[in-house]
Parts: structure tokens; sequence; C-alpha cells
């Protein structure tokens, strides 16, 4: 919520942010919103972008400016016909008092009808101009999101590795709802308040240039002092966010630990840390408030000299004459119009800052390289025989860095390969080989004799199966998440792999069978039932390769036993590659490559490669040398 | 939210001020426009001149008016007034004020009080009307024919060299009498403060024969009530302020000693209340939602207080200077309020679920991104950009709707508003027209509406942020309100010295609060000093539990837990923890350095003490490794160390405490076996006399285990030696083989 504000307009705004609604606590944005924000590096070049991003929409918004106009100069012309008809009651009074004539309300009664008359013409334009651009800015909103999602498909997987995904959740979410809410809201602000104080210079001056001389003059006077109050209490309002900051983390920091903490018998010293850290913040919290605070009563006491200066000056014109009494009326309400304006022009260059540094995060995402094409005549495949060919592979995750030096290695089809190595080695990068997540540096892979990269990268992975020990599984039924594998498959078939993958007993348990809903966080069902239902879903996708990941020790003894059960089932006839931990596993396998340190240190069979005595040997020794001393 | 009041009580000196100063605030801004009016009413419309009471006036025309008087008001008149000429003493003084003095004799008024003014402003008002009157009929012919014809005798007639008033102070009395009546009968219709109003023009030309300047007289006047204006600005301002100050420090203040609350209430927690609440809510508990009770408590006291008693005053201001106009605010206000509910009864329901669909969307798209691999590996890209896409739709549908209302509020406002104004000046020139008020009034009206309308508005936004600010404040007081599970005793005994560390668990059944079942059954052990115990079983089978109640995470269901013969529940918690080092199952440690983390333990430790733990740790490798060593810093979570090497931090900070009780809660599930057992052996080198206890699922880890107690669903299903429940345990058997292929068994 952001700070509390006496005009209308701002109220607005902190109402048409549901969006933004609980992000930054506390003044968010800073007093008045003219905290300096971040800044683009290019603001041309993303305007333009950001033009050519509108498209079709640019008549619209053009069409949405020109009522803006019409708008605000009907509303401007208001205060000046009012102030007609109080001239023309004034002189009629004055008439009545000598005696000379009397109030002509046929006069007055169309003076009002005539200010009713813009008034109700002005909001209905503002009300399409609203109507219009509230659609441009959300279509806009619409767009953006789908195009960050569907540009997300087409990335490498390189690009996540040095980016987290809070980064790219804040470019749909909080970038994309900067930039529509500058469409919406600043964009037609800019054109009002440009308009406002022009229209308003123009009628304050067509009342007296003396008058409207002493309103300017005392701009820069409340200019100065908002400024002097801005830029000190921005210090406080850093500080306090600072802080809140430091409370969150302390929070997060002691109730993450609170078992730690009470074992150790640390309460007391936590308490004495947060009260320190609380202290600070009450400090800064009410100075930057009441700093902040201070704009509005200033702003007054300034604009009230303005107008009493606008009185007497005033009065004094219209003694001589020169204006009429209505004319004070409207030049008073002139000038209570003139600052609000004024002040959304100063602070729209920021608004544009923090905008178009938003708009620009989009874009550059939006540039972000992709993929590599998949080759314009690839090969085409029914089915696979399974074999697979490593050719002097090289490869690293950046190009400065190679991890897997000059490997070469291959499999029969039906064989089984087993990948060790301690936590950590990068057994997964042989995984992201196979499927074509990332291409080699160096030398090739080879399916069947041909390079991956002669396939369509969606042939290709069609042909893998894949469980992974980290398991995925989204918000959605049962159901949903086994035909992920494959989304043609009636639910007969999605059964019978569920059956196949002995998980259909315990689907049978859960609720609603089938249309179980899994919950967000995936916690509604167990890791192993977890790991059951994606190989359930590798079974759906019958694919001629394997890509699977032993499961740890997370999982209890019976499912264990299942999941051993299915994957040695699905394993038949296939060529598959396993992540092994289990021994039995890794002595059963027809070929072991033993990595550490992301590379393939050593490869071969079980006993051949313990009577090498190399790092297998003693890898496979430490895990077991316990067992074996106790059997001996 | 009221649930909170009573953090607010250290405040209330600062609330009650703050109200006072509001209401002088009001006070001064509604009387603004009341000095707006006077600027218009006086200044303008009056040259300046405030009174029908002339400052100073020619003998001559004094002697006119008195034509027009009773004999008693001529005689207070001139009790009132001092006739000043050129031998009066004050005659130097007189003369700069009034240059006519020079020529002629002049009455000057003395110093008279507010009921005198007001009692020869009517006796002076009318007769001042009629002589400027006659003076201008006289000097237009028609006019004067026209009049002569009402008054019975032609004008015209007058000799030369002879005005009207000689003529008229020479008819018989009965005739002028008949005139005056006349006169006084048109007179009749007006109010009092119009004829007071029209009077003061003959004032101001009563001045210009006096030679006096009158526009200065004017400019005066307006320099003088912009004064006032100032002043009252400045006072309204200092108000506001003094506010800002007061509603700043209050709910800082208060927001501060609940947050403190807060914190020491959740410190005071078992793991049980935790558990209820979730340890992510109590931390948005803790800052989030006290922020929000900080901000509405401080736009409380700054607008919502305000709102009604400008609103009051206005309205007591309105019915002071005219009664026949409030029904146009009432209706405004009526409008404006129900245009507002109206418009927040559509979109209230669509701003609740706008949260909802934007963490679905973000839902969607972390899971994604989360789920590259598995998308990419099944081609499932279009699905994905489908999903996204629903939600996508819904939410921008949804905020095109809020949108759109606000579109139709905000002109909506602004023409109520306009209307208003536009009734006030139709209905306003009809009463100027029948003189019951006058033109600066009914500009003074045209703001009061405008302030109470605002006030209105402000009023209606604050039930936008209140229900919000509500709910944070409910969750604050939740938390504030539960009172811990696990209390000291209030005669806690001391353990018996030397202690020993024998843990017995007699018949202990635990059941986790809010469950419909018992996760642990009548759970019987002992657990010796010098010994290891070892729980295993699989997920979900009560181990963790089990270690958990001997800290006094949780309190036991039923039976008890001993240490040394004495149950746990008759010492006091710091005691109990004294004489336990726990290794949590999640290792946490904290943002500092390495070392901060190990002194967490024991702020005393030597660095003998801290290097021995991390040996024994197997960390002083990985420590020592960079140049900083212990100064190596965590950062907040030790997000920045890999997790074996924080379980490794976190079994030496237990260690730097040299508790006589272990409990080390599978915590070395991140270690490679080699690391795992080198650290086992040194522990049991370095902690003979200890008792320790070890939760894993790793049969390797506890195979030399002196007890091992196996558990199934809560249950305690074997005790022994590896050798004892491999024969005995069908349950231990099963664990082993899935882990150890037979013939390493054997």
């Amino acid at each position: 919520m952001t700070t509390p504000q006496s005009n209308l307009p701002a109220t607005r705004s902190t109402m048409q942010r549901p969006g933004m609604m609980g992000r930054g606590p506390m003044g968010h944005g800073g007093p008045m919103g003219m905290m300096k924000g971040e800044k683009p590096r290019d603001f041309k070049g993303t305007i333009k972008k950001l033009i050519q991003y509108l498209g079709s929409y640019k008549l619209s918004i053009l069409v949405v400016w020109l009522f803006a106009i019409a708008s605000t100069v009907a509303a401007i012309f208001g205060p000046k016909i009012l102030g007609k008809a109080t001239t023309v009651l004034f002189e009629g009074v004055m008439a009545e008092i000598a005696g000379t004539g009397t109030i002509d309300f046929t006069s007055i009664g169309q003076i009002l009808l005539l200010a009713l008359m813009l008034y109700v013409v002005s909001a209905i334009l503002s009300f399409i101009q609203g109507w219009i651009m509230s659609s441009v800015a959300i279509n806009i909103t619409y767009r953006f999101r789908k195009d960050i999602s569907q540009k997300i498909n087409r990335m490498p997987f390189k690009y996540f590795d040095g980016t987290n995904h809070g980064e790219v959740l804040s470019r749909i979410t909080n970038d994309v709802d900067t930039v529509s809410q500058t469409l919406n809201q600043s964009l037609t602000q800019i054109i009002t308040s440009v308009t406002t104080v022009i229209g308003v210079l123009i009628m304050m001056l067509t009342i007296s240039w003396q008058m409207t001389l002493v309103a300017v003059a005392i701009l820069p006077l409340s200019f100065a002092a908002v400024g002097s109050i801005i830029s000190r209490s921005q210090v406080f309002f850093k500080r306090q966010q600072d802080y809140l900051g430091h409370i969150n983390g302390h929070v997060e920091e002691i109730y993450g630990s609170h078992r730690v903490v009470k074992a150790f018998n640390g309460e007391a010293k936590s308490f004495d840390q947060f009260n320190q850290i609380n202290d600070v913040l009450y400090i800064s919290a009410w100075r930057s408030q009441f700093l902040s605070g201070l704009i509005f009563p200033i702003m007054n006491f300034v604009s009230n000299l303005g107008y009493v200066a606008i009185c007497v000056l005033g009065g004094y014109l219209a003694a001589r004459g020169t204006i009429t009494v209505g004319d004070i009326q409207a030049f008073v309400q002139y000038v209570r119009s003139f600052t609000q304006p004024i002040t959304q022009i100063a602070n729209i260059s920021n608004v544009l800052q923090q905008t178009m540094a938003a708009a620009e995060r989009v874009f550059e995402f939006l540039a972000e390289s992709e993929e590599e094409p998949d080759n314009l005549l690839p090969v085409a495949i029914e089915a696979l025989e399974g074999r697979v060919d490593f050719k002097n592979v090289h490869f690293g995750y950046t190009p400065d860095k190679i991890i897997i030096n000059d490997f070469s290695f291959y499999a029969e089809p039906g064989q089984r390969i087993a990948i060790v190595g301690p936590t950590g080695a990068g057994k997964t990068t042989m995984v992201k080989l196979l499927m074509r997540f990332y291409d080699v540096n160096e030398g090739a892979i080879l399916v069947d004799g041909h390079n991956v990269k002669e396939f369509k990268r969606e042939d290709l992975r069609c042909r893998f199966g894949m469980v992974l020990q980290d398991t995925w599984l989204f918000n959605g039924t049962i159901m949903e998440n086994i035909r992920y594998g494959r989304s043609d498959a009636s639910d007969e078939e999605v059964i019978a792999a569920a059956k196949a993958a002995h998980v259909d007993h315990f689907i049978r348990t859960l609720p609603e069978g089938y249309h179980y809903m899994i919950n967000e966080e995936t916690t509604n069902i167990s890791q192993g039932q977890m790991q059951l239902l994606t190989i359930a879903r590798a079974i759906l996708a019958d694919p001629d390769m394997l890509i699977l990941d032993e499961a740890t020790s997370s999982v209890d003894t019976h499912t264990e036993v299942l999941i051993q059960k299915a994957m040695a089932e699905l394993m038949m006839g296939r060529t598959s590659f396993i992540i092994a931990h289990r021994l039995s596993t890794i002595r059963d396998a027809d070929w072991i490559l033993v990595m550490n340190d992301g590379d393939i240190v050593e490869q071969g069979k079980h006993e051949k490669l313990l009577q090498r005595g190399g790092f297998y040997a003693d890898l496979y020794n430490s895990q077991f040398e316990q067992v074996l001393a106790g059997a001996a | 939210m009221l649930r909170l009041l009573k953090y607010l009580k250290p405040y209330i000196l600062l609330v009650v001020l703050d109200i006072a100063l509001l209401f002088v605030q009001a006070n001064a801004d509604l009387a603004l426009p009341d000095y707006l009016s006077k600027i218009v009413n006086i200044g303008i419309q009056q040259g300046g001149v405030e009174n029908a009471v002339p400052q100073g006036i020619l003998k001559s025309e004094m002697d006119k008016l008195f034509l027009f008087m009773k004999a008693e008001d001529k005689a207070t008149v001139l009790a009132d007034y001092t006739l000043i000429d050129q031998n009066s003493p004050d005659y130097e003084k007189y003369v700069k004020i009034y240059p006519a003095l020079e020529q002629a004799p002049i009455y000057v008024l003395n110093r008279v009080d507010k009921a005198e003014m007001e009692k020869l402003n009517l006796i002076m008002a009318k007769p001042l009307l009629i002589v400027s009157s006659l003076e201008q009929v006289t000097a237009d012919p028609a006019k004067a024919a026209a009049l002569g014809r009402q008054m019975g005798f032609d004008l015209s007639k007058i000799p030369v060299g002879m005005d009207i008033f000689t003529l008229l102070s020479r008819l018989p009395v009965e005739q002028f009498s008949k005139i005056t009546a006349a006169i006084d009968q048109q007179f009749a219709p007006m109010v009092e403060s119009t004829i007071t109003q029209a009077a003061v023009k003959a004032v101001d030309a009563q001045y210009e024969k006096l030679g006096m300047n009158t526009s200065i007289i004017q400019t005066q006047y307006i320099l003088r009530i912009g004064t006032v204006m100032l002043l009252i600005t400045l006072i309204s301002g200092l108000c506001a302020i003094g506010v800002g100050l007061l509603s700043a420090r209050a709910a800082a203040g208060m927001a501060r000693d609940v947050r403190r609350a807060l914190f020491q209430r959740v410190e005071s927690f078992s793991s049980a209340e935790i558990d209820k609440f979730s340890t992510a809510s109590l931390i948005t508990r803790t800052t989030n939602d006290i922020t929000q009770i900080q901000m509405v408590v401080m736009m409380v006291m700054r607008m919502v207080f305000y709102a009604p008693i400008i609103a009051i005053g206005g309205m007591i201001r309105i019915m002071g200077k005219d009664t026949s106009m409030w029904w146009i605010i009432a209706l405004a206000v009526v409008v404006i309020l129900g245009v507002i509910v109206t418009i927040f009864s559509i979109s209230l329901p669509k701003f609740k679920i706008t949260q909802k669909l934007i963490d679905r969307l973000n839902l969607v798209t972390r899971e994604h991104l989360s789920g590259m691999m598995v998308i990419r590996a099944f081609n499932m890209q279009p699905f994905e950009e489908e999903r996204f896409d629903t939600a996508n739709k819904d939410l921008t549908s949804t905020m095109l709707f809020i949108n759109r209302i606000m579109v139709v509020m905000m002109p909506l406002m602004m023409l109520v508003m306009n209307c208003t104004t536009l009734l006030i000046i139709w209905v306003g020139s009809h009463a100027v027209a029948a003189s019951q008020m006058q033109v600066g009034d009914m500009m003074a009206f045209m703001q009061y509406a405008m302030l109470i309308l605002f006030s209105f508005l402000m009023l209606s936004m604050m039930f936008i942020i209140l229900p919000r600010a509500a709910v944070s404040g409910d969750r604050v007081a939740d938390v504030l309100e539960t009172e811990p599970s696990i209390k000291d005793p209030e005669q806690p005994k001391p353990f018996s010295t030397p202690f020993q560390g024998a843990i017995e668990f007699r018949n202990v059944n635990f059941r986790y609060p809010g469950a419909e079942e018992d996760i642990l059954h009548n759970i019987s052990f002992t657990a010796l000093p010098g010994q290891t115990t070892a729980f295993l079983g699989t997920t979900g089978s009560g181990k963790s539990t089990i270690v958990s109640l001997i800290p006094r995470f949780y309190e036991v269901t039923e039976g008890a837990v001993y240490i040394d013969g004495l149950n746990i529940r008759e010492v006091t918690q710091h005691d109990l923890r004294d004489k336990i080092g726990y290794v949590p199952q999640k290792s946490s440690l904290f943002s500092g350095t390495i070392e901060s983390n190990l002194l967490y333990a024991d702020e005393n430790a030597s660095e003998e003490a801290l290097k021995r733990a991390t040996d024994i740790a197997q960390a002083s490798e990985f420590i020592y490794s960079r140049g900083e060593g212990m100064q190596v810093e965590i950062a907040q979570g030790g997000m920045n160390v890999s997790g074996g090497q924080k379980q490794r931090l976190a079994i030496a900070r237990a260690l730097v405490k040299q508790p006589p009780i272990y409990i080390f809660d599978d915590s070395f599930s991140a270690l490679d076996f080699r690391t795992d057992s080198a650290l086992r052996k040194a522990l049991k080198e370095q902690t003979s006399d200890s008792t320790l206890l070890i939760v894993t699922q790793r049969i390797a880890t506890i195979k030399n285990a002196e007890q091992i107690i196996v558990l199934d669903e809560g249950r305690i299903v074997g005790k022994g030696t590896h050798r004892e429940l491999m024969q005995d345990c069908e349950v231990y058997r099963g664990i082993a083989l899935s882990q150890l292929s037979n013939e390493e068994l054997a």
C-alpha cells in the first residue's frame, strides 16, 4: 500500500494495482511516488521497441489521447463558465441593491446548463478514453506474458543455468505489471496533465495576467519545499527499507531454525538481536512516515499563500473593475487544480524511467538467443534400435570450462549402462546431452548411426523415456500427470501404464482415484509414489531408450521394492542409462561410466574397474567398506 | 484488529492529542471558506467596508441622516460620535485621515463594542440608504419626477439653491411621516444583512466625500483578512504536521511493540505451535501483517478520525449559515455513497480473486520452469503454453473488469461533484435573489460541500484497506493469544550431580496436535551413557519424532521421558536443553561467519575447542582450505555452503557444546560414506562418555551401535544389535536387504 495521499488520483492508483498489493510493504515507492527508481540502459531504443510492440494499438492510443485532451479541455472550461454564473448573480445583486435591475435567472440557467453539458461531455469522453485504454493495456499485458511463456520453450537450457527462476517470474508478473500500469494510467495521465497545465494557464491568462504571474510564482516555492522534504525523507525511507529487510532476514532465520534456537537455549540472544533491529526500524519508520506526511501540509500552506495573494490582487482588480467576482472564483479553482498535474508531470520522468527499465528487461528476455533451430531436413524415425555412440565428445556448460574431455563410448541396443559417481559429480550431464538439452562442443553423439543433431528434437526426445529422482508433477489430477507421457493416450491406456508401474493399487486408495488432485506444493503424495507415477508416465510413452535415476533413501521399503520392480520391467529390451546408487544395479550393468567433477574418469565392467584399483575401486570400497568388514 | 487495541495503550496520549489536533485542524480548514466569503462579501463587494456605520462623516451629511432617525436613535448616535472641528485638540491627527476636515467639521466614531456596533448598524443603515438613493434620484430629473409623484409633490419645483433635504426638513411633521412610511414599505422585503450590504455602499460614498482613498481601505481589509487566512492555514498546517508526527510515532511504536511481543511469543512456542501456524505464515505475520497494521493505524489517525470531524463541523457551519441548502450536500453524500457501495459490491469479489489468479499464473510459470527437462523430454511445450494461456486469460479478463469499473467510477465521481456545484449555484442564486444569503456565502457553501464530499470519499476508500488490515490484525492476534503448550514447571527440580545422561522412555505415546491417530505407541527403552542408541525405520515410522521428545520440542501425550530418573517435565527447558547437543535433520546455520555459528553453542568456547569440534566433524579440511578459515561468511540459511558442509558444521556446532547427550537426527544423510564413517569413528573416540542417539535410514551408519531400535508405524518392532536383529527382526532384515546385497550382509 502506498503512503496515504489526500488526493483522489493517488487513491485510485492504489486501488488499481491489485497485482502490486502486498509486494513491498510500507510506503512502496517512497513519498508521493517520487523515489528515484532504476533507469533503463537504452531509453530511446526501448521506447522504439515498445511502440513497435503496441502494433495496431497505436491508433487506439491516438484516439485515447484525443479523447483525453478533449475531456480535459471540456473540464477546464467548467470553472470559467461557473465564474460567469457567479458574476451574473453578483451583478444582479448589485443592481438590485442599486435598484437598477434584477438577477437574470435565465442567463444563469443557461450558463449552468452549458456547464452541465460540458461536465457530462467531459465525463463521457473520459469514460470512453479509459474504457479503450484499459483494454489496450490488458491486451498488451496478455500478449507480453504469452510471448514470455512461449519464449521460455524456445530458449536453451543454458540460459536457465545462469538465471534463477525468481527473475523470470518477476519479469512475467512485476515487470509486465509495471508496463501495463503505465499504459493504463500514466500514459493518459501525461496527456491530461500537460493539457490541464496548458489549458489552465491559458484560462488564467484570459482572466488576468497579473494574477497568473502570482500563481506561477508560487510554484517554485512549493517545489523547493517538497523537494527538500523528499530528499530528506529518502534517507529514512531507504533505512526503513533496509531494516525491514534485516528484520525479515532475522525473523526468517530464527523462525526457520526454531529447534536449533531452542536446543542451544538461544532465545534470549536472538531476542536481543531482534530488539536492536526493531528499535532502529521503529525510528526510521516513524521518521520516514512523518517526513513524507509533511509534504501535504506544506504544499497546502504554500498553496494558501498563493490563494491569499490572489484574493488580495483579485479584490484590488475587481474593485478597479478589471475583473469580476466570478473571475476570482474561477481563478481560485484553477490555482487549486494547477499544482497536482504539475507534480504529476514532475514525476512522469521517474515513472517513465521505471517503466522503460521494466520494459527493457522484458524485451531483453524476449530477445535472448534461442535454441539452435532443428535440422531442416530431419531424419525421420519410426522406431529406433537403440544404438548409442559417443564419439570424441567434448562438453562444458560454458565454452571456457570444458568438463567432459574427449569421451568415447558405444552402447549396443538393449544394454544397461550405469552412471556412477559421488554426489555432485555431474551425472545428469549425460542425460542432458542424450536428450539434446545441451549440444556437445566437439565430437558427436550418434543414435542408430545418426548424429542427434540430424533429428528433430521432438522426434529424438520422443524415443527416450526419462524417470528422474527429482520427480516433477504438476498441479493437476493423477490422470493428467500420467497422460503427460503421451497426450493422446486413452484412459484405459493410462490405467494400464499405472498397473504396469505397480501404482494402480495405490491410486485406487486415494479419495478420487485417478482424479485425485495433486496440490500446488505436491505435498499430498509421497516421494516414492511420485516416482512410481513418473515411471508410469515413461511406460505410457513407450520409448526405445531409457534414462533412469535410482531412488535414494527417502523412499520407504515397500515402495522401494515396487520401484525396483517397475524399473526392471521397464528396462527390458530397451537401451537404458541408469544413474545408479545401488550396488546390485551397478554390478548387473553391462557397462559402467564413472564420473567425477563433471568428467567421465573411468569406464568399463565392474570387475575390470575394481581390478584397476582406480577411482571406481576407491569409491566402491569406501561406500561398502563397513558392510564388507561386517560380513568378514 | 480490535484484539490488538491494548498495544495502542501506551500511545493513548498520542491518540488523544491527535484527535484534539485534528479537531483544531478541521475547524481551521472549515474557517477558511468563511474568510474567503468575507473577502468576497466585504472585501470586494463592499469595498472593504464592514458596517453601515461610517468611521467618520461630514457634519452636514450626518445632519441629513438625522432627518430619518427617531429622536432616541439620534441621541444614541450623538453619544457614540464626537464632533471634530479645527479647534479640536486632535485636529492634526484627524485631518490626516479625513482631509475634508480642513473645510468642514466632521463626526468621528468613538471606540464602541460589538453590541453597540450592531445597534448603530440597525439605526444608521436605513437612513444611509435613503439619503444615498435620494441623492441619486435627485440627480436624474426623470426619476426625480417619479419620486415626487410618489411623495405627493413636484420635486422640480424645489427652489433653486435649496436641496431636497432642506426641503424635507421644512415639511410639516404629518407629511414627512407619510413619506418615511412609504420608504419603509420599500425596504420591507429586504433582509437586514442585505440592507446593511447596500448601506455600506453609501458609507463608501461618504468616505469619498471625506476625501479618503477608498481603494486603500479595500486593500487593507483584504490584506487583513488574508493575514488571518494565512494564520489559519499555518495553524491547520501545524496541526497536520503534529498529527503526522503523532500518528507516525504511535503507529510505528505500536508496530514495534506488537512485533516484539509476537517475536517473543513465537520464541516461546514449542514445535507444536510452530507446526500449527507453519513457519512461513509466522514470518509473514511478524513482518508484512504488522506493517499493514502500522499503515492502517497511521491512516486511521490521519484520515479516518478526520472525516467525521470535518463532516460534522461542515454540517454545523452550513446549518448556521443557511438551513435551506443542506439537503444538496445530503443528496450528494447519498449519491456518492450509493455509487461507491454499488461499485464495491460489484468489484470486491473480483478484487478478492485477483490475488488467487496471480498466484495461479506464478504457479504455472514456476512449474514450467522447474519442470523444463520433463516438459521438453515429453514434448509437452504446447500443453504448457495452453495451461499458461488459461491462467493468463483468467487473470487479464478479471483485471480488465476491475480496471473498467474504475474507469466508470472516476468520471462518475467527478460528475457528481460538479453537479453538486452546479446545483449549489442554482439554488444558491435564488436564495441570494431572495436576499436570504450573500454571494460570498454561496461560494463558501460550495467549498464546504467539497470538503465534506471528499472526506466521505476518503472514508469510503478506507473501507477497501480496513478489511485487509483486519485480516492482518486477526492473524497477528491469533498468534499472540496462543499459549505455548510447553511450560516450565512452577517449582523446577535440578538434575542430580554428577549428571549421567541415562535416558529412559516409559510407555510413551505421542500424537501430533490435531492428528487423528497416535504416531508413537507404547515406546519404552533406555539409552545409556557411553553407548550409541540408533533408531531405524522407514519414512514416517516415527524415529525422528522419538528424539524430538527428548529436548521437549513436543510434549509426550502419555507416559514420560526420564533423564537420570528425573521426569523431564520437572526441570526447566533451559536446564534440560543445556545437557543436549542436537543436530537437526535440516541443518540450519545462521548468517554470520563459521566461527559465529560454532560459538552459538558456547560463547566462551576456546579456539582449541572449536578446532577439536571441526576435526571430529570432518569439517576442518574444507574450512581451512579457504584463506579466511573460520571467518568465512555464511549467508542467510547457509546458502553458500554445500549440503554436506552444512551438515558437518551443524555437527561441529553441537560438539562445541560438549554436552553429555548427543542427538543426531538423520544428520549424516548428505555425507558420502567415506566422510560418514570417518566422522563416526572420530565421534566414538571423542565422546566415549556421552549418550549418543542417532536417527538414520542407512544401515551402514549404525551397524556397530550398541543398541538399535527398529520402528515400524510408530511401534518398536526390534531392539538389539545388528547381528541380533538380522536374526530376529523381519523389518530390519527387509531394510538391510534393500540396501545391501545378500553376500555383503552374510
